[in-house]
């Protein structure tokens, strides 16, 4: 893989903001004193009079952003997940989703794969804590393409929206003609009868890679990407649980309440099926290079495929 | 309005909110009532809004960050026509609008869902940046409560809108010197308030007696002409104003009067009314 384009899907946040910022003169950026780190530094170099650095004051920044939304500009709510979905939670669900506001959370530094600086802000909880608030959509991309495609997708949403985003960079792994993006809906990106895999963020490419280690063990496996984690792609998992009989999930967060949480939710109502959750098993991480902290997680193609193997 | 027609309109609030609060058996008088006068200067004198037109894209905007105060609200906005009076009886009752705490979706005349103490501000900022983005005219204000300041994000808001200028926001602090643990100086004493707006970068106005109609049209008069920084209107008030049982005592915070109590309440609100009515 090592010719494969690499990018932080945090760049493509920065990227994307900047593209739509040309069209759209309502949207507005907030951060936290992390524009060079969330990359809405690139937003701000081109619209500064629309760049809102709100200095290192996380619960405030998600109340104003409730209050532009009331006078109907799109604000994009720039900070690490930690501080996002962690810190300013309440301010989230009472300010943000109970008034069902049009905020958008660009939540960057997901996952232990912050690297260095180590546990403190490797966030592993958000996608559950999100979850849990009525009306909240819940994204994370697996990679630029998608990044870029859902940024704009969550601006023409109506509603809050909250996108969790990397720092590392990772390999580009959408980019073909066919490629289609639609908040809700799963992306189906290997067939296989014998079990199936869904996946998001980082997690997709190293599951795909899994998938080919499996398949020279004779082991079929279907890989899904499920971007969107709320509103779930329902329909899509029941039909892969009951056409494959094992479901496998992947996910740069904590087993509980996340993708995999999820996943066990729809399944043991609509088609229980044997579920296992590969992810962080309720520990915090810890400082090191975000590389190796994934191969110690279980979380690169090695580490998938051997907790799949031992599933199977 | 004149002075007079304010005292008698800001009676009728506060008849309004004995009577919803009673009605739901719950809910906050002591604020409601410390701040009647105030929520009916703002409704009935200083803010540009049409009752008929409730989300009017250019009008004043008014976010209650201490919203347990809702009864008080609730009561102007009725008075000043947003909905029917007799609505306010239905106050915290199952299947009501009038939920507990400020509710945007579905009360008219509400800016913001409000009720979680020190987040109020921080809209009300995202609203006085967003017409200083848009080159729009309106003005916002914002009440919190004298307890409700102990909240950290109070003072991030504060500190943002200091620093960004936002001349066309007032904060309005409702110092009743009560919450519900007892006098806010001795649970944990958020004096000197106005130094801390000061220091904030704001233009502090005291007013000495926040019940009295002059002082805050004083008060927001002088608002209206400050240029180039926010403004903090820091107001003594009495907490259970005009109910002669309720006044100054943090007892009467979040409790609804029994049959007899409101009978008395009533009674007390009504002389104050018929001595309106002799001037």
């Amino acid at each position: 893989m090592s010719d494969v384009k690499k990018i932080a899907t945090r760049a493509s946040y920065g990227a994307a903001l900047v593209e739509l910022g040309k069209e759209h003169e309502d949207l507005v950026v907030l951060d936290a004193d992390l524009a060079a780190a969330t990359q809405t530094g690139m937003f701000q170099k081109e619209f500064p009079e629309r760049h809102i650095d709100c200095g290192i004051a996380e619960c405030n920044m998600v109340g104003i952003g409730a209050g532009l939304a009331t006078t109907g500009k799109v604000p994009f709510v720039s900070t690490f997940a930690m501080f996002a979905a962690g810190r300013a939670f309440e301010q989230v669900r009472n300010s943000v989703g109970y008034p069902k506001l049009n905020v958008k959370i660009g939540a960057t530094h997901g996952g232990i794969s912050v690297g260095e600086d180590g546990a403190t802000h490797q966030c592993c909880e958000d996608f559950a804590l999100m979850r849990s608030i009525p009306g909240m959509v819940v994204a994370s991309p697996s990679d630029d393409i998608e990044a870029k495609a859902m940024v704009k997708a969550a601006y023409e949403h109506v509603g809050p929206v909250y996108m969790r985003f990397g720092r590392l960079a990772v390999p580009v792994i959408n980019d073909r003609p066919d490629y289609k993006f639609e908040l809700g809906k799963g992306i189906v990106l290997r067939e296989g009868k014998d079990l199936t895999i869904v996946a998001n963020g980082l997690c997709v490419a190293a599951s795909l890679e899994a998938a080919e280690k499996l398949a020279a063990d004779g082991i079929e496996a279907k890989v899904i990407n499920i971007h969107t984690i709320k509103p779930l792609d329902e329909d899509l998992i029941v039909a892969a649980a009951k056409e494959t009989g094992k479901v496998v999930t992947v996910e740069e967060h904590s087993v509980i309440g996340g993708l995999g949480g999820a996943v066990c939710e729809c399944l043991a109502e609509k088609a229980p099926v044997p579920v296992k959750r590969i992810g962080v098993n309720d520990v915090f991480g810890e400082s090191g290079p975000a590389v190796a902290l994934l191969e110690k997680y279980g979380l690169d193609g090695e580490g998938i495929y051997k907790q799949i193997k031992a599933f199977v | 309005m004149n002075k007079l027609e304010l005292q008698k309109t800001a009676n009728e609030v506060r008849k309004d909110i004995v009577t919803a609060v009673h009605a739901a058996k719950a809910g906050h008088p002591g604020g409601s009532l410390s701040a009647a006068d105030l929520f009916t200067y703002l409704y009935f004198e200083e803010m540009n809004i049409d009752p008929k037109d409730p989300k009017k894209a250019d009008r004043d905007r008014f976010v209650l960050s201490k919203g347990h105060t809702a009864p008080g609200l609730y009561s102007v906005l009725a008075e000043r026509g947003y909905f029917p009076k007799e609505d306010l009886k239905t106050l915290r009752h199952l299947g009501s609008y009038l939920q507990g705490h400020p509710d945007m979706k579905h009360i008219p005349g509400v800016d913001m869902s409000s009720g979680s103490l020190g987040q109020g501000i921080s809209a009300a900022v995202g609203m006085a940046l967003s017409a200083k983005l848009s080159n729009d005219s309106y003005r916002v204000y914002t009440l919190l409560g004298d307890g409700e300041i102990q909240e950290g994000q109070v003072w991030e808001a504060a500190m943002f809108a200091g620093f960004r200028k936002l001349d066309n926001l007032v904060v309005i602090v409702d110092n009743n010197g009560l919450q519900i643990d007892g006098k806010v100086d001795e649970v944990c004493s958020p004096y000197p308030i106005d130094k801390k707006f000061e220091a904030f970068n704001f233009h502090v106005i005291n007013v000495e007696d926040g019940n009295d109609m002059d002082q805050l049209k004083a008060a927001f008069d002088e608002a209206r002409t400050v240029k180039g920084m926010p403004t903090a209107i820091v107001m003594k008030t009495v907490k259970g104003k005009g109910v002669s049982f309720m006044e100054n005592q943090a007892g009467w915070h979040g409790k609804a009067p029994n049959d007899e109590q409101y009978a008395q309440a009533m009674e007390d609100l009504e002389k104050v009314g018929e001595a309106l009515c002799q001037m």
